[in-house]
């Protein structure tokens, strides 16, 4: 069984006060248990979400409350107006992100949204997708992650902001009527998506791209910003590909998908990706190899992937050796975790990201943030992550508005929080007082997990 | 990568400074050559930067975003009779005509896949139609140049991009202006606090040397640019600051060789503009950068060698948005002291339908790794056995572009 320290390490998003009191108050196993079949949020966190429309609503009532009326947008003050609200349901889906980082104790659901939502990348600052993103983390990925693979796929495919961002919203049968005036014709942009990253990898063909594109017609987003099948842009012409034949029609498209989710690659591709963000950037064949067989023999359950991941032998072994470089998100939440700071004042948290090179909703391409080392460890990179834990760790840089500016966090308590070694702990103390944690928050083990 | 291998060797280049003083000046610390690489991410459109404006079908294609020919203040300058430069590029002209700047048109990557992140991954690597290369050809480079100090390449950037990826220790400088502001990590006790720390782990310690080593060399070049502050600052905004920040770190350091920048803003789906608009603003700022690095560089623009890439080019004919889409052959860009310059570089076969790849796209005509073999071979002066490392299982073919530099 892995021991406290690991499994804050690598089923949380950090050590945070209280955590370790509440995986020993049971067994670890039932902490474990629970973490596997997460229950309701605590009241402190639905409070403050319930204040934010990017948490709260569905993408038709953003759409209608933020969308400027027709032709308006010729005039630059509704122009600069509606630039005002993206920027604005931007900054709430991010604030609803770090809010359920901070505070929710089920924290391996955290830690899977932020490996599916990278999996099922959207880029925030394209259109509509600004006000859309966190409607489409709660609808379209937070109910499925531990859920069927299969369920997720179909969620993210008939979402409006997985629509627009793909543009599959776009992609008609030629001459057909098309959305906003639009010459309609065929796009393959989410095509070729939906098979090279959210499912099989690279195991089609172009051929096999002008087939799934031309069967993906007709799912759009009506005029109100809800999902819609407009069987007039629908090809409905039966194709073939990956050597299957589909018949026209909505209920081929979803044969398709269902298709992708149950195939073999599928499930190789997808355990790769998870052992990869969860256990090591070259894990052990066998652990994936284990996974890859659970996802095919319980149809792609998602939860039982996640715990048989979790119990390999070869998860303990990798969490021993705390070698897994943190992402910038990842090392951003363990930091306020560690501090025990609630970002209620996320702005200097946007900002600190994008410093890191991972700005949150801010993947521009499809395949999301990779979560290896390579990807992150660089000599700037460092410097970065040092200013922020001086920047939070001194209390200059104010995101939690209980604290003043300038209020140090204390050391003490990150140091019991994170279980830092005497000699650290001793070093930190000899900092000036408003380095001392900062010095534990932005020292070399916080780097890893 | 191998992250081991990458540490075995930061760790090596550590322990190179102190014992192997000699060995080392003659090998990579002497002066040489210099190459800054740009690329500009989303796929730019060539065909409204170096414009074919002689061609009837052009404006035909592009009946709200061409560039009108030259003669007007929004009318393309005149490169030969033939093709013409974005009006937003026109401070770019006196290097034109001193024969610094080259463009080769037609140009790009063989493989047909019109995916950003696909093609942008093939130009990084340099290994078009091989998805599984790792490491990038920046990087094969610094390793075939043995630039074995993480800040002899140096790519800007808060994360290091595939380009330079690999098992040479390259080092990485955040952009814009509040890099070279001071930060926490500047500061004695900040650093007295951190020092030890670092020094002892044994997996970052090189990283972190890498780190203040770079650090310490921006500082050293600010605290220079302030008692040089009669001389006006350039233009601050976006990309000059980062280019004059390059500049400035070449001057002062002759080991600093490989320099790589990144520049984004180029998907122009939707309401590209023509002489004005979102390209012209984008070019409007790369022109800046680009005079920022030529100014800033000062007598060592005559070692240089400035390559500008983009992963692929734009349709021929604009889109119902008043924008392109992807495309395939784009216009490359060379720049430097010491080219054949004042010519645009191509085999090209005009714009007609049949003439076009796909009848929709500019074909490419020249592959973009000959283009970058030609600098290697010709200002890198790399030998045939390392081209071929850096280039794998490529024959480079200079028949469009080998007047470009002396053999």
């Amino acid at each position: 069984m892995l021991t406290t320290p690991q499994l804050m390490d690598r089923l949380t998003l950090g050590a945070a006060p209280d955590l370790e009191v509440a995986i020993n108050a049971g067994a670890p196993r039932d902490w474990l248990t629970g973490q596997l079949n997460p229950g309701s949020e605590p009241r402190s966190l639905r409070e403050a979400l319930s204040g934010l429309d990017a948490a709260t609503l569905d993408p038709a009532s953003l759409l209608a409350r933020n969308r400027p009326a027709p032709g308006a947008l010729k005039d630059p003050e509704a122009r600069k107006h509606f630039q005002m609200r993206r920027r604005e349901l931007y900054r709430q889906s991010v604030a609803a992100r770090l809010l359920y980082g901070t505070i929710s104790p089920w924290q391996l659901r955290e830690l899977l949204v932020d490996f599916w939502f990278n999996h099922f990348n959207i880029f925030a600052f394209k259109g509509l997708c600004a006000l859309w993103v966190g409607a489409f983390e709660r609808e379209a990925i937070r109910p499925h992650v531990l859920g069927r693979f299969e369920d997720m796929l179909l969620a993210t495919a008939r979402h409006p902001a997985m629509l627009f961002y793909l543009d599959n919203h776009l992609n008609a049968v030629p001459g057909a009527p098309a959305p906003r005036g639009r010459t309609a014709g065929f796009n393959e942009n989410y095509a070729r998506e939906v098979m090279e990253l959210h499912t099989i990898g690279l195991h089609y063909t172009q051929a096999d791209v002008i087939g799934a594109t031309r069967l993906l017609t007709g799912w759009g987003i009506d005029g109100k910003g809800r999902f819609h099948f407009f069987p007039a842009r629908h090809d409905a012409d039966p194709q073939t590909i990956l050597g299957q034949r589909f018949g026209g029609g909505e209920e081929a498209i979803i044969s398709f998908l269902k298709y992708l989710a149950a195939s073999s690659y599928t499930a190789q591709h997808i355990s790769l990706k998870l052992a990869q963000y969860f256990v090591s950037d070259a894990p052990p064949a066998d652990l994936v190899n284990a996974m890859t067989a659970r996802f095919l023999d319980s149809a792609g359950d998602l939860k039982s992937v996640t715990s048989t991941m979790i119990d390999h032998p070869q998860f303990a072994v990798a969490a021993h050796r705390r070698d897994k470089f943190r992402t910038p998100y990842r090392y951003l939440l363990a930091l306020l975790r560690a501090s025990g700071r609630i970002p209620d004042r996320p702005q200097p948290l946007i900002g600190a990201l994008n410093a890191l090179g991972q700005p949150l909703y801010g993947c521009v391409q499809p395949n999301g943030y990779a979560s290896t080392e390579a990807e992150w460890l660089s000599a700037d990179a460092l410097s970065g992550r040092v200013n922020l834990a001086v920047a939070l760790g001194g209390g200059w840089m104010q995101v939690d508005s209980r604290f003043a500016r300038g209020s140090a966090v204390a050391v003490a308590s990150v140091a019991e929080t994170i279980g830092a070694s005497p000699s650290l702990l001793a070093h930190a103390q000899a900092a000036p007082p408003q380095l001392q944690a900062a010095v534990l928050l932005g020292s070399p083990a916080m780097q890893f997990c | 990568m191998d992250r081991r291998a990458f540490l075995r060797t930061s760790a090596a280049a550590g322990l190179l400074l102190p014992f192997g003083q000699a060995a080392w000046a003659l090998r990579s610390d002497a002066p040489g050559p210099r190459f800054v690489v740009i690329f500009l991410r989303g796929a730019v459109d060539g065909l409204n930067v170096v414009v074919p404006y002689s061609e009837g079908v052009y404006y035909d294609y592009r009946p709200t975003i061409a560039v009108a020919p030259p003669g007007s203040e929004d009318g393309v300058r005149d490169l030969d009779g033939r093709f013409g430069l974005h009006p937003a590029l026109s401070g770019l002209m006196g290097l034109w005509q001193q024969r610094q700047l080259a463009f080769v048109h037609a140009c790009g990557s063989p493989d047909p896949d019109r995916s950003h992140f696909e093609a942008q991954a093939y130009m990084e690597t340099a290994t078009p139609g091989v998805p599984r290369t790792t490491t990038g050809w920046m990087n094969r480079l610094a390793g075939a140049m043995q630039l074995t100090v993480p800040s002899q390449t140096v790519a800007f950037g808060a994360s290091a991009p595939l380009i330079v990826r690999g098992t040479t220790p390259v080092a990485t400088f955040a952009t814009g202006r509040a890099a070279a502001q001071p930060q926490p990590i500047d500061r004695d006790p900040v650093r007295r606090a951190f020092d030890p720390l670092y020094a002892q782990d044994p997996r970052l310690a090189p990283v972190w040397r890498a780190a203040e080593e770079a650090r310490a060399k921006l500082l050293a070049d600010l605290r220079h640019d302030m008692m040089a502050a009669s001389e006006g600052a350039p233009d601050a905004q976006g990309f000059a600051t980062d280019a004059r920040h390059g500049a400035r770190m070449m001057v002062a350091d002759p080991a600093v060789r490989l320099v790589f920048f990144q520049l984004g803003g180029w998907d122009t789906h939707v309401n590209q503009g023509a002489a004005q608009g979102q390209l012209a603003g984008h070019l409007k700022g790369l022109a800046d950068g680009l005079l920022a690095l030529h100014s800033g560089l000062g007598s060592i623009w005559s070692q240089t060698a400035v390559l500008v890439i983009s992963e692929f080019g734009r349709t021929a004919h604009e889109n119902g948005d008043r924008g392109t889409d992807h495309g395939h052959g784009n216009v490359h860009w060379l720049l430097g002291g010491q080219l054949s310059g004042g010519k645009v570089y191509a085999d090209w076969r005009g714009l007609a339908p049949e003439a076009l790849h796909q009848e929709r796209d500019l074909p490419v005509t020249t592959d973009f790794r000959s283009l970058i073999a030609l600098v290697l071979a010709r200002h890198l002066k790399l030998s045939a056995d390392a081209l071929k490392n850096v280039l794998p299982g490529f024959t480079p073919d200079y028949r469009n572009i080998a007047g470009l530099l002396p053999a």
